[in-house]
């Protein structure tokens, strides 16, 4: 934990306040009760994807526990566990989307969203209700219901936006080789 | 601009002079029991005491309405949807059926199901009003040097200060981007159709997250120039020392812990059973 960049210490804390403000304040309903496009996630894959997979798993943690805390008065851990793991799944695949050499392309879009949609899939699908069942002794079927609701509308949210942002930002940095001798 | 989200009242009371590390342990303490046990007078005892602790704290329930509105709200619609899947899990816990009425098909009314979503919700409310506590008696700054104490790395407690310190500014940098954007025509308000709306969204966070990334590096240069992180420990401003309040008080959250985990266990089931 003491080799944390200040870099990275900074991103984590930024990064958390931004993904609370994302999540409380940027939802989009999308007429199905209780199912809303939730742009915080898509921050988070970006954030995840350019820091590195400790600061994508503490922006889940930290973010989505303090938005909990000040909204509501109290944290919902079984989905604040899932925030956190998807931050640290996408960051694990950090090097090989490596977005600082400013490609991405086909190819990068393609391997980002498999990640995201896989990783989002095992987080809402299977870590969630079998969390929400041990701590809260939940009915199975409701919140495995809820569980494939929450994937499919962030894993729409993210590959639309999370694809854009990251193409975004992949424009802001410099190529390799884009230096040519006159 | 309406009050949304829940903020530090400053008062003079025994619950603000108890330190930030004290109140951090015991709402540790207090959530893993409310978590544990299902037992109903356990948790009957914890809701009494968190009351107890909010008389003492003299936050007025004016100060948190807004947000009880909201998790009653939430509280409603969560039975409502464990009722509608699943009206027969109280029968299946309690492993008894006294039938009041039937409504249609397996939807009937049955006192198992009636005491066991009581369960669900008294757990709620046991913890509910201690989290607020917390919240609303704990500086922010102060949280931070509070996690520090309890052995997460100073690093780690102080990205949580910067974002409790960045929370209120990037609201506002959101909201003035916000209609900055609607000035010009973008709406995201529900008139809009879906698709468009969604492409709507993006033209506010885009500018949000991209300022948020340039506010990054100027931090973390202001850091480094300061030499942030060159030592092992550092000294918190807001830090408080140990009373003996706080060690009463940590003494008497063990013992909580402890007794809730006795009484919910003792007879060999998370659930208290007055069904048979």
């Amino acid at each position: 934990m003491n080799k944390l960049s200040i870099r990275t210490i900074v991103a984590i804390g930024i990064g958390a306040a931004v993904f609370a403000i994302l999540m409380r304040f940027v939802v989009i309903p999308t007429g199905i009760p209780n199912t809303n496009i939730q742009t915080a996630y898509a921050f988070l894959s970006l954030m995840a994807v350019v820091f590195g997979p400790i600061a994508g798993a503490l922006i889940g943690l930290i973010g989505h526990a303090l938005t909990d805390a000040l909204s509501y008065g109290s944290v919902w851990w079984s989905w604040v566990i899932v925030s956190a793991f998807i931050g640290l799944l996408i960051g694990l695949f950090k090097n090989r989307i490596n977005i600082e050499r400013g490609d991405f392309g086909k190819k990068e879009i393609i391997s980002f969203n498999l990640i995201q949609a896989a990783v989002q899939a095992i987080g809402w699908v299977v870590v969630a209700p079998v969390l929400d069942i041990l701590i809260y002794a939940e009915p199975a079927n409701k919140v495995f219901v809820q569980g494939l609701v929450a994937a499919s509308a962030n894993i729409v949210s993210v590959a639309i936006i999370g694809t854009i942002l990251l193409a975004a930002y992949a424009k802001t940095r410099v190529k390799d080789n884009s230096l040519r001798k006159e | 601009m309406a009050k949304e989200l829940l903020n530090y009242v400053d008062r003079k009371s025994p619950v603000h002079s108890l330190s930030g590390a004290t109140k951090l342990i015991l709402f540790i303490l207090y959530s893993t029991a409310a978590m544990l046990t299902y037992d109903t007078r356990v948790l009957v005892g914890l809701f009494m005491l968190s009351i107890a602790a909010f008389i003492i704290s003299k936050i007025k329930i004016q100060e948190v309405s807004f947000i009880l509105i909201f998790i009653l709200a939430f509280l409603l619609l969560n039975n409502i949807a464990i009722y509608l899947f699943s009206p027969q899990e109280g029968v299946k816990i309690y492993g008894t059926s006294h039938v009041l009425f039937d409504i249609v098909g397996r939807y009937n009314v049955t006192l198992e199901q009636l005491f066991y979503q009581f369960n669900v919700t008294l757990k709620y409310f046991a913890v509910i009003p201690a989290a607020l506590l917390f919240i609303v008696t704990t500086h922010p700054s102060e949280f931070a040097a509070s996690l520090n104490k309890i052995g997460v790395n100073y690093k780690i407690a102080y990205s949580v200060s910067l974002a409790l310190r960045y929370i209120p500014d990037i609201q506002r940098e959101f909201r003035t981007i916000a209609v900055a954007q609607q000035a010009r025509g973008i709406d995201i308000s529900r008139k809009e159709k879906l698709w468009k709306r969604v492409k709507n969204v993006a033209s506010i966070i885009f500018p949000l997250i991209f300022s948020t990334l340039e506010r990054i590096e100027v931090i973390s240069n202001a850091m480094e120039l300061r030499r942030f992180g060159k030592k092992k420990k550092r000294t918190w401003y807001s830090s408080k020392p140990f009373q003996r309040l706080d060690y009463i008080v940590i003494l008497f959250g063990i013992i909580i812990l402890i007794a809730s985990l006795v009484i919910t266990f003792y007879d060999g089931s998370r659930f208290y059973n007055p069904f048979i």
